[in-house]
């Protein structure tokens, strides 16, 4: 029997009211691929994983989670939303934080169980956090919430992991060692990283999904200036770097 | 049941202070991480309505106020939920219409027209023995249901999404968080005044928040704040012979500003000491 794709989304369509926001789109990602979204602002990539989150639902068209449904593959699915989404002084430690992705497991009632703990430290070991585990969230830096964050959807122990612009509020080195450790992540589950930023997430990714309304995919080393023309719109110069 | 209601009124006044200061201590820390002063502020002020119509129809106001609070934390929560873009106008209206169905009840209730400042500003120095004893109640249940579920509520008042994501039923938990809010506000009202809880519901919090690292000790040191506000404020009010509701805000308020102050001192000195 064939093992169904980690995503596949066929013909799929969303509008806020009039305004529509994806139209026909059609991906299929399969095990073990780590791909990049990119695309402009308000193009709809959060929309889009808003819906493969099961947060919103589509207006057209399907979406197939390693053969499930959106709502229920969501025990299946690890999510690293962008980190504005909550607030940075709220009395939280750094284990507490990680300890929410063990939610929605065990009892009803009552605090976290012993295994929910050692899944939290293993976790927070993998992340490199592990010495922060008392700390208060408003004393990390930058790129140590951000690992925080994907902390704790690794303690939801994902099969697929999302992460909504994981490097908008991180400075350039702590962005290499945030995609170094997504590298060591994706030997054993699917990654699907949103960005605005074309040319640092194509170093690691194995194909790079252009989105602003409609869906084009490329293989990495595919990418060139006409790809980035058609999908801003003829209005971005190609810049060239010299990497030293 | 005798030995609370044989206490002196001033006993019971300060044994009402720190029964309320605990729920309080425990929702308001809720209320100030989640910033939802507003809301609550909104449902406090609904109470009125509820405890005219108790008067008018002859119950006692506080079934009253617990089932206006109760139905005014159902009411902006679901305005939350569903309209949100509307969330501040709405919820002034419930905060106002509340207000105003409790005034008119209380005009035509022949006799009780002086109690009204006595609920806008608080008695302390008239709570019964049986009131002693529903604040206890009211106390248990707000600590019992947050002890239980304390992983859920924390979950949602620091990321409601990502709770939802693990399968939270989110909208049952809000819901039922707003219900403690509301019984935490009941619990403050007989103390300082519908007009005063917010101030009291979020002080001491505020407080704790620049102290502690956690949830759960912020709880408890807001709650031991409480404590030792309203007992102050009611032995300065005794003293100087005024009215106890103000007394009490007014302490919490300076302790407030101390603290913040304070806070700020430190931390200034604290990033002076780490760039030397």
């Amino acid at each position: 029997m064939n093992r169904p794709p980690a995503i596949e989304v066929k013909n799929l369509s969303f509008s806020y009211g009039e305004v529509p926001v994806l139209e026909g789109i059609d991906l299929t990602v399969p095990e073990g691929e780590f791909l990049g979204i990119v695309g402009p602002n308000a193009g709809g990539k959060s929309t889009l994983l808003k819906l493969l989150l099961g947060l919103l639902e589509p207006r057209q068209g399907e979406i197939r989670l390693l053969g499930q449904p959106p709502r229920k593959a969501r025990r299946l699915m690890g999510y690293v939303p962008q980190y504005p989404a909550f607030s940075r002084d709220f009395p939280v430690t750094v284990e507490q934080v990680v300890l929410m992705g063990r939610l929605g497991t065990g009892r009803l009632v009552g605090g976290y169980g012993r295994e929910d703990r050692r899944i939290a430290a293993r976790v927070m070991e993998e992340a490199e956090i592990a010495p922060l585990a008392g700390r208060r969230i408003d004393r990390l830096s930058g790129g140590q919430l951000q690992r925080v964050l994907v902390a704790r959807a690794l303690a939801c122990e994902p099969r697929i992991l999302l992460l909504d612009e994981p490097t908008a509020n991180i400075d350039m080195r702590v962005e290499n060692e945030l995609f170094d450790l997504l590298r060591e992540l994706n030997e054993r589950m699917t990654i699907l990283v949103v960005s605005h930023d074309i040319a640092f997430i194509s170093r690691y990714v194995h194909r790079v999904a252009c989105l602003n309304r409609t869906l084009v995919c490329h293989r990495t080393e595919e990418i060139d200036a006409e790809a980035i023309r058609q999908l801003y719109g003829g209005e971005v110069r190609i810049v060239h770097h010299h990497h030293h | 049941m005798n030995l609370l209601s044989d206490l002196g009124f001033l006993q019971s006044a300060f044994l009402a202070g720190l029964l309320a200061s605990i729920g309080c201590g425990v929702m308001g820390s809720y209320v100030v991480v989640k910033r939802i002063g507003y809301m609550a502020g909104g449902i406090a002020h609904s109470v009125l309505g509820g405890m005219g119509a108790a008067l008018f129809f002859g119950f006692a106001p506080l079934g009253g106020a617990l089932a206006a609070a109760l139905l005014a934390a159902l009411l902006i929560g679901l305005i939350r939920l569903r309209w949100q873009a509307q969330e501040d106008t709405l919820i002034g209206a419930v905060w106002a219409i509340g207000m105003s169905v409790g005034v008119l009840f209380i005009a035509r209730t022949p006799g009780y027209s002086a109690d009204l400042m006595s609920y806008l500003f608080g008695n302390i120095l008239l709570v019964s023995g049986a009131q002693l004893w529903q604040t206890l109640t009211l106390d248990l249940l707000v600590i019992g249901l947050v002890t239980a579920f304390y992983r859920q509520f924390l979950a949602i008042s620091f990321d409601e999404e990502f709770a939802r994501l693990r399968g939270v039923p989110v909208t049952f938990f809000y819901l039922l968080f707003l219900c403690l809010v509301a019984l935490s506000v009941v619990l403050l009202v007989q103390v300082v005044g519908l007009i005063l809880v917010i101030a009291l519901l979020t002080l001491p919090a505020a407080i704790a928040t620049h102290h502690v690292q956690t949830l759960g000790r912020m709880m408890v040191l807001a709650s031991l704040l409480g404590m030792a506000f309203t007992s102050a404020g009611i032995a300065l009010s005794w003293q100087w012979d005024l009215p106890s509701g103000p007394v009490i805000i007014l302490v919490a308020g300076v302790a407030y500003l101390a603290s913040a102050t304070g806070a700020r001192w430190l931390r200034q000195r604290r990033a002076e000491a780490a760039t030397r």
